[in-house]
């Protein structure tokens, strides 16, 4: 606990630096993520972050130590230099984007470690955390390089914000973009830029080797709870932020452990929750989707069911036992009890004791049952008509379509077909008639 | 010896159709010697054509014939091996506010999150500078755009709960909300439910109407003569190009489709097959 006000305190200027730095570049690399998982590019991303190695080795040579300024310069040359590379591969040769991207990734990454061991050989006086560059250390950020790297950052945020407008557009449709007269061209090297800004941004605190995590996860993360590009973005960079709390404060914590692979642990938990628990889009709510639909098309095949049982005998007032429907729907027992309440509480059947005891349509239930037949033979008719598929392989089609089409799409069955009177198969489609009872509220299934 | 064929026909056609004056001096869009070759293999060869205010224009052929690619050459999006697009006799670049696109559906992930106003908004743009927000007022022109294709109360959804026909009705609403004088569309009619063919057919007529010139990448021969007044019939080389009257003749549609190769198809089979490469480009 104590631990936890220390450092939330924010009495140590070493904790605000590291924190100042990691929060900028979780939220700049979380926002721009954004736009590289959408128009796919987010393995580039991770080419360049590795690529970028001999660039930042060739700093430190040149600079003779760890200069903030030429380690972005450095990065900054190889970074590009890795896209060009990337580009002028797959527009100049047979080898599609991915391997080019793979091999560039590994070329330039096997020069940077060439070039690393080549340093740490001479002996260097400061080469001490250079290899810090491979998974970062953001505990060795001094004052400097937060302004550097932290200013960089913030750049990046103010370049989307003023751009945002234009980014959307060429990453959702750069042909529409490029119609009327958009600088497409222009508008990806600029997203290119950014992306190589922000991977340089994050060489100190989270290392080549990561970076395009930091890129990727939490974008993807955020993808799950809206379907806004600007609710995205907020969320990713706020995912981004989360992280490099989260990463300062466990390196903190345990001095020996590094930030930049905490960041990343972190932002893959908030990933994986939301892969669990948004709404919607999450696993869970998607489970729970289908599982609802499925105990739709249950309760409305058990009113099917009594709706064909009236049809063959002719009388709607006869108890049909339970084992009887048990015979024509093939349901576990506890399902078939729990399908049977739900359609008592809805007033769609009813029960009645007696001997043999059973259940009855009520007129809602005869009511939602004939509109589903209905819908099944409109659709095998309409199936049969316009589509021209033979009269014995439009049922199976129909028997899951049934549950699906809406009263709207009804209206429009009927009309093309002109409401006939029979199916494909001869038998009579039921249509509402005038002395029917009107629906209740409440009466059709969720 | 084709290639004069296919100028004869359509300055005749030019000259038929034009009822504006102006149009006599420059017509809302010509295209000239238009060349496309991917990987130095010749996709549409030689293209030349122009059209009049007031026309609705169908490009049909086989599959593979060039039809979308024709559209996108003449916008300048795909790099042609020779060519150039005039709008009202200026270059194309000068004019391209005045030009709508509309791509094929297929070639924007339907999953982006953006909602269909955002979508439509984007029409627009050419009235915005760089980095400028819309404003009211083209939110105004948008919601109309919506309305006009029967899409009004679905500005708000996201794009990805809309039906294939919706989403081209989508598509063209952000064209309509361009405001533009020619229209290219890149089969809009493709694999859309019955009501948006009528709302899309109804539209075409009535930006005919307005005086607009539009063009209709068209997959479907039997809807032309009924929807169309000028037709281009496109295999790899425009095979001929004037009124549907006059031109969406059995001969002229065996020739598009026919499985007999003329002698202009051979030699780009066999070009196809050695290397292209255009005189220029050397």
């Amino acid at each position: 606990m104590d631990i936890l006000f220390e450092f939330f305190s924010l009495q140590d200027p070493n904790i605000r630096y590291v924190l100042a730095g990691t929060i900028l570049l979780g939220i700049s690399a979380g926002a721009l993520g954004c736009f590289a998982i959408l128009r796919r590019r987010a393995l580039v991303g991770d080419a360049v972050a590795h690529a970028i190695l001999p660039g930042v080795c060739l700093a430190f040579i040149v600079a003779g130590g760890k200069d903030p300024f030429m380690l972005i310069a450095g990065a900054f040359v190889f970074g590009l230099l890795s896209m060009v590379t990337m580009d002028f591969i797959t527009r100049n040769s047979r080898i599609a984007p991915d391997a080019s991207i793979g091999m560039v990734l590994s070329v330039f990454f096997g020069l940077g470690v060439v070039l690393l061991t080549f340093i740490q050989s001479t002996g260097h006086i400061d080469q001490s955390g250079l290899d810090d560059f491979l998974f970062g250390q953001a505990a060795s950020m001094i004052g400097d390089d937060v302004l550097v790297f932290g200013g960089l950052s913030l750049l990046i945020l103010v370049i989307i914000v003023i751009t945002f407008k234009e980014l959307k557009l060429i990453s959702f449709d750069p042909s529409f973009a490029q119609s009327i007269g958009y600088p497409v061209k222009r508008m990806e090297f600029l997203l290119a830029l950014l992306m190589v800004m922000t991977i340089t941004a994050g060489i100190q605190a989270v290392g080549v080797v990561l970076m395009a995590s930091m890129l990727i996860i939490p974008a993807a993360a955020a993808r799950y709870w809206t379907d806004s590009l600007r609710v995205m973005l907020l969320i990713a960079a706020g995912v981004g932020a989360f992280s490099g709390i989260t990463g300062s404060f466990i390196s903190y914590t345990a001095p020996a452990m590094p930030t930049g692979p905490w960041m990343v642990v972190s932002t893959a938990f908030i990933f994986f929750l939301s892969f669990l628990l948004a709404p919607g889009r999450g696993e869970i709510a998607r489970y729970i989707q289908k599982k609802r639909l499925s105990y739709k098309v249950a309760s409305e095949n058990i009113l099917k069911t009594l709706y064909a049982m009236e049809e063959e005998d002719g009388r709607t007032d006869r108890l049909r036992p339970l084992q009887e429907l048990r015979k024509r729907r093939h349901l576990t027992k506890s399902r078939m009890k729990k399908v049977i309440s739900t359609l008592l509480n809805k007033k769609l059947i009813a029960y009645y004791a007696g001997t043999p005891d059973g259940y009855v349509l009520t007129a809602d239930g005869r009511r939602e049952a004939k509109r589903l037949v209905r819908v099944h033979r409109l659709w095998e008719k309409y199936l049969n008509q316009h589509l021209q598929i033979a009269e014995d392989h439009v049922h199976d089609d129909a028997e899951s379509m049934e549950h699906l089409i809406t009263s709207e799409i009804e209206a429009e069955l009927r009309k093309s077909l002109g409401s006939p009177e029979l199916d494909p198969h001869l038998s009579k489609i039921p249509y509402d008639s005038e002395d029917d009872p009107e629906p209740k509220k409440g009466g059709s299934l969720p | 010896m084709k290639k004069n064929d296919t100028n004869i026909t359509d300055s005749t056609t030019g000259q038929d159709l034009k009822s504006d004056p102006a149009s006599t001096i420059s017509p809302p869009i010509e295209v000239h010697d238009l060349t496309v070759a991917y990987d130095q293999k010749p996709v549409l060869w030689d293209i030349d054509f122009e059209l009049p205010e007031s026309s609705l224009t169908a490009v049909v052929g086989p599959n593979g014939a060039g039809k979308s690619t024709l559209v996108k050459a003449a916008m300048g999006l795909i790099a042609s091996s020779s060519g150039y697009t005039l709008i009202y006799g200026k270059p194309l670049d000068k004019q391209r506010r005045n030009v709508a696109y509309v791509p094929q559906r297929e070639t924007v992930d339907w999953d982006f999150p953006i909602s269909v106003m955002d979508v439509v908004l984007m029409g627009r743009y050419p009235h915005l500078r760089l980095f400028q927000r819309p404003s009211r007022n083209d939110r105004e022109v948008a919601m109309d755009a919506l309305r006009e294709m029967g899409m009004d109360g679905y500005h708000k959804r996201q794009i990805s709960q809309l039906s294939g026909g919706q989403q081209q009705r989508v598509f063209l609403a952000r064209a309509l909300a361009q405001d533009a004088s020619i229209y290219l569309m890149d089969e809009p009619l493709a694999g859309v439910d019955a009501a948006t063919e009528d709302v899309i057919f109804k539209k075409l007529q009535e930006l005919r109407s307005q005086k607009k010139t539009v063009v209709v990448v068209h997959h479907d021969l039997q809807s032309v003569p009924e929807n169309f007044d000028l037709v281009m019939l496109l295999n790899l080389r425009m095979v001929a190009c004037g009124p549907v009257a006059s031109t969406f003749t059995d001969e002229n549609l065996q020739k598009t489709y026919g499985g007999r190769l003329n002698i202009l198809s051979q030699i780009i089979e066999q070009s196809r097959q050695q290397r292209f490469v255009r005189e220029s480009e050397s």
